[in-house]
């Protein structure tokens, strides 16, 4: 899987953190997400998934290469 | 500003509204345009745009051409849009008589979300205010008795203003409130008639209504500061944003009006979407039976509302959502354009403006299958209807400015139903079909009487019911920073309401 975050759409939650905080990062001077591992292993699936769905700004998404 | 290479005039490159198609009149034109129409049924107005005109379509609102975009290109145009290009601001004249004139926070939009998320909204306050409504609810059912009757936009409309009073601006302060604060209240939220496009001054007696709730609010507060007054300072742990107002000196009217502009976004959305889920569970007995049986697995432990709240609770999370998609409390968002943008391959010139509906888009068949139907699997996997249309799945707007306090706004919905329907059954106390809004103003509220009976339930959560999805009750690992949201006071764009402009 492949990670996306639209930093358009970022509005700096930070909830991302919290559910996976292996896989994404926050930037405080931009007040927006960072992806740290783009294509994260599988094992860590559940946690994305989480980050996606719960995501206030809808700004995740999973794409499957 | 930045400037943008289109043009900030009326433009050479022809933007000429003709070429979309105008929608037809169902109400008579009084001279307005389809503001009759608006103002009887605006429901019957939208959808008739996209069904005539498809993703992009007109209607004349007063003096002024409205361009009603949906789908999900164009609706990806319009809310990827930056405030310079699209400002909603201007787009809501009805809301200025409710602040007050003299309201405006001097803040841009982007600079107000931050200072919510900054303030009352912090993610590590969410634990608080999750506590706070729980609080709020049962102090709301302590007199409830075994059995009994109530109006669901009595009730929740009283609820949400002691949950927003007591988030956003303070304990004490809500402690000070009663129902007549909710009365009047409410009042302000009636006279949001899209009249105002005409006139927001005009003399009608939904807006003489608006005006004396207001000056009933300011009589209300200013009692509660002499209070303050008399009482002297208190040590700074105790104080709320209403001591810190008056101590810098603010006139009660203008506190008036920061604390409605504060409130308005949470209040009357929260308010409906929490009557139209109860409604919803009650004429969905099989969706109403998976709910309690989640929530009674769920709390089966002991678990605290506050603790579960912030967390994953997938079935009642799927009945909001659908609620929400069915019901959205906004049916139509707008903006004015600042600089001129092409919107479903149309150049659309300053000064017009431009509309998405939530209600048109979140019943788009080819998105959502059997759209009128209520159906929370469609948010379960791996359907999630919501993901899969982020720009037409819109109960909260989309883009860059959907509404900061989502999550608020879900954490207390969960927070709501996890109290009542584990200790109290409920069952409509009117024929199912005479549940409907009153869809006369822009703030759509639910037309009374909207009566529901609750009788307490024996032994709740002492039973799980044995639900028969493994999954109901699986409290997902998800969400522990959780709902790191904001409320949206005055700020939240999809709601927009201009706060004071």
């Amino acid at each position: 899987m492949r990670v996306v975050a639209d930093l358009d759409l970022c509005q700096g939650h930070q909830m991302c953190t919290g559910e996976a905080p292996d896989v994404f990062g926050f930037d405080a001077d931009a007040d927006r997400v960072v992806v740290l591992q783009e294509n994260p292993d599988e094992s860590l699936r559940p946690q994305v998934d989480a980050a996606v769905k719960y995501c206030p700004a809808m700004a995740l998404a999973i794409k499957e290469d | 500003m930045t400037v943008s290479t289109s043009s900030t005039t009326d433009g050479g490159s022809a933007a000429d509204l003709t070429a979309i198609p105008e929608v037809s009149y169902a109400v008579p034109d009084d001279g307005h345009g389809h503001l009759a129409e608006l103002r009887t049924d605006p429901i019957g107005l939208l959808e008739r745009v996209r069904a005539e005109c498809g993703d992009i379509g007109r209607f004349r609102l007063a003096d002024r051409d409205v361009v009603m975009v949906s789908g999900a290109v164009a609706n990806e145009q319009f809310f990827r849009a930056p405030d310079e290009t699209l400002d909603q601001a201007a787009a809501y004249p009805f809301m200025t008589p409710i602040f007050g004139k003299g309201v405006v926070f001097d803040a841009s939009p982007e600079e107000r979300q931050q200072m919510l998320k900054n303030q009352a909204l912090r993610g590590d306050m969410m634990r608080g205010h999750a506590t706070t409504i729980e609080a709020e609810i049962r102090r709301m059912v302590a007199g409830w008795g075994e059995e009994g009757e109530i109006d669901l936009l009595d009730f929740f409309a009283e609820l949400t203003i002691y949950t927003t009073s007591a988030c956003l601006i303070g304990k004490p302060f809500r402690e000070e409130l009663d129902g007549r604060f909710a009365r009047h209240y409410h009042d302000l939220e009636k006279g949001t008639d899209a009249m105002a496009y005409v006139d927001a001054y005009a003399d009608l007696p939904s807006f003489r209504q608006r005006d004396a709730a207001r000056v009933e609010l300011v009589a209300l507060v200013q009692a509660i500061i002499d209070k303050r007054v008399a009482r002297g300072p208190v040590p700074k742990e105790e104080r709320d944003l209403l001591d810190v107002l008056i101590s810098i000196g603010m006139e009660s009217d203008y506190i008036t009006g920061i604390f409605i502009s504060m409130m308005f976004a949470g209040h009357h959305t929260t308010s409906g979407t929490a009557s139209w889920a109860l409604i919803e569970l009650m004429r969905h007995p099989d969706a109403m039976g998976e709910v309690i049986a989640e929530l009674d697995e769920l709390y089966a432990d002991g678990s605290e509302v506050s603790f579960q709240a912030l967390r994953s609770i997938p079935r009642l999370e799927a009945v909001l959502k659908e609620t929400l998609r069915l019901h959205p409390p906004l049916i139509v968002l707008l903006r004015v354009v600042a600089e001129q943008i092409e919107l479903g391959g149309h150049p659309i010139p300053v000064g017009t403006m431009v509309a998405a509906s939530p209600r048109v888009s979140n019943r788009i068949g080819t998105d959502f299958p059997d759209p009128e139907a209520f159906d929370p699997g469609r948010y379960i996997d791996p359907r999630q209807e919501d993901l899969a249309n982020r720009w037409t799945w819109i109960p909260f707007g989309a883009g860059r400015h959907r509404c900061v306090g989502n999550a608020f706004a879900m954490m207390q919905m969960k927070a709501i139903f996890s109290v009542l329907l584990r200790d109290y059954s409920f069952e409509m106390a009117q024929p199912s079909e005479s549940y409907r809004d009153d869809v006369s103003k822009m703030v759509i509220q639910l037309e009374q009487p909207c009566r529901v009976r609750y009788r307490r339930r024996v032994s709740a959560s002492s039973t799980t019911g044995a639900a028969s999805s493994p999954s109901a009750a699986v409290v997902e690992p998800a969400s522990s920073a959780a709902e790191a949201a904001e409320t949206p006071p005055a700020g939240c764009p999809a709601h927009a309401p201009g706060n004071g402009a």
